[in-house]
């Protein structure tokens, strides 16, 4: 039997009548049509669908829309403000954090969690932050350098509105 | 995955009502990162889910004379961040800090991590827990056992006990408390673990229409303890052997001592021979040996995990000497 939800993703209310076993990521995909969460491995292994559940990084593959239901979801169409990229954005893109790309919105859901909660990771908090997403590209390096590109921006911004105040 | 029905109660009574009284009707949906797992792979196939999310008071952290009371729907990620829990348990924060990765971290359960199935591949694969050929051959003494037990395998279980952080838990004493349809009961954690000898029986003592409430951990003050535990990688896989030990001292020799293995039998493996090897010894890496040694005496390691004999020495040995603050 359906189950009717309500999903609040990137801030837009999201109805729909699911069944039980639909898992997350294809309620984001298929139904709330947002493909920039990928679908990897579907075993919580790759984190390729990493989300934001309730401001945390959770494997989207391995919860039910169902368990979502009347909770926030941010994926990475969320991040950027119109035109202007989210910091993490940004840090992939200056510092190359992608070659072919599967691996990044979930990298970047991640670090996002990460940076929220450690504002100024090492290099070894960063890697710890990021142990539960895969990349068969980069060799990872440029990826903590993303991460360590965005969380100097984001303190830098953090510093400056406090400041203005 | 299979279709089911999904229910949330919001009271324990009423989930504990919505579940049934053998195993294979409903199950109970926490974190879901291992039931899930086991339901897209069809290995078990619930008619029912009931969601306990909702249920408040199977919430919150809270300290109080008996001790630490941790509600079983509290995430290992909110349990590690805990200032308590780093203050008083480390041995409790490192195991949290090493468990699988931040993602599942935080959803997964305190509760859920106890009752985890294990990670045995012939289990995952839908052949049982104690898996057997059509000729009746034991598949994992013949099989591929390079990840089972070297402990507690005589009987057909050959599989090891899946959670990374109990072995920390019984080695602080801790206990569960659960509810089911004739009340609440409480179990010292050591207790809820059995080597299962038929294919009906579970590795744990979770009856089929039990949800576990909370978790309480004795107050530590005194206590050293710590975790170790040796994995093929540094992060996010499981372990090929846990340790954790808690002492208690009397200068400089130690009063009492738990020693507690995981990975290595079909139930956290507390080894009463280390203890023993322990007690009255200071902690330099001579005694710590000594006690390894004994702790792995009665090893019987299958056809390929011979080597897991050495990592749960090493385990036990380094467990030892960062509890005593030698390490």
């Amino acid at each position: 039997m359906k189950k009717n939800v309500t999903i609040k993703v990137n801030g837009a209310d999201r109805r729909a009548a699911v069944e039980p076993r639909l898992l997350l990521v294809h309620f984001l995909r298929e139904v709330a049509g947002l493909t920039g969460t990928h679908v990897g491995c579907e075993t919580s292994l790759c984190g390729a669908c990493t989300v934001l559940l309730d401001g945390r990084a959770v494997k989207s593959c391995t919860v039910l829309a169902v368990q979502a239901d009347g909770r926030k979801v941010t994926t990475v169409e969320g991040l950027a403000d119109g035109d202007k990229l989210h910091p993490i954005q940004e840090g992939f893109w200056e510092e190359h954090g992608l070659q072919c790309g599967f691996c990044t919105p979930g990298m970047i859901m991640c670090s996002h969690d990460l940076l929220e909660h450690h504002p100024n990771p090492s290099d070894s908090e960063i890697r710890a932050g990021i142990n539960g997403n895969l990349c068969r590209c980069t060799g990872y390096q440029h990826i903590v350098a993303a991460v360590r590109n965005a969380s100097k921006k984001m303190s830098k911004r953090a510093t400056a509105r406090a400041g203005a105040r | 995955m299979k279709a089911f029905e999904y229910a949330t109660p919001e009271t324990k009574e009423q989930a504990v009502s919505l579940l049934g009284a053998s195993w294979g009707q409903a199950e109970i949906l926490a974190g879901g990162t291992d039931l899930l797992a086991l339901m897209k792979d069809d290995v078990v196939a619930p008619k029912r889910l009931v969601n306990i999310k909702e249920i408040k008071d199977l919430k919150g952290v809270t300290s109080s004379a008996e001790g630490f009371r941790i509600g079983a729907l509290t995430t290992l990620g909110d349990l590690a961040d805990n200032a308590n829990v780093l203050k008083e348990y480390p041995a409790l924060a490192d195991a949290l800090n090493e468990a699988a990765s931040p993602q599942i971290r935080n959803l997964a359960t305190l509760a859920g991590n106890l009752c985890q199935r294990p990670r045995c591949w012939y289990f995952r694969n839908g052949l049982g827990l104690l898996p057997k050929s059509e000729g009746g051959k034991d598949l994992v003494a013949e099989g591929e056992n390079r990840y089972h037990a070297i402990l507690g395998n005589d009987g057909p279980a050959k599989f090891v006990s899946p959670s990374t952080i109990v072995p920390a838990l019984i080695a602080y004493g801790a206990k569960l408390r659960l509810v089911g349809p004739r009340g609440k009961r409480e179990v010292p954690l050591e207790k809820f673990y059995a080597i299962p000898a038929t294919e009906t029986e579970r590795e744990h003592d979770l009856r089929p229409n039990e949800i576990v409430t909370e978790v309480i951990i004795p107050p530590a003050h005194g206590v050293m303890a710590a975790h170790y535990e040796i994995r093929q990688k540094a992060t996010f896989d499981w372990p090929l052997a846990v340790a954790a030990v808690a002492l208690t001292m009397n200068g400089s020799r130690v009063e009492s001592a738990r020693v507690v293995m995981g990975y290595v039998a079909p139930v956290p493996w507390i080894s009463p021979e280390a203890e023993q090897a322990l007690v009255g010894q200071p902690i330099n890496a001579e005694t710590a040996q000594k006690a390894a040694d004994a702790a792995l005496g009665n090893a019987k390691p299958l056809s390929q995990n011979a080597y897991k004999v050495q990592l749960a020495r090493v385990a036990v040995k380094r467990a030892i000497l960062k509890a005593g603050g030698a390490a």
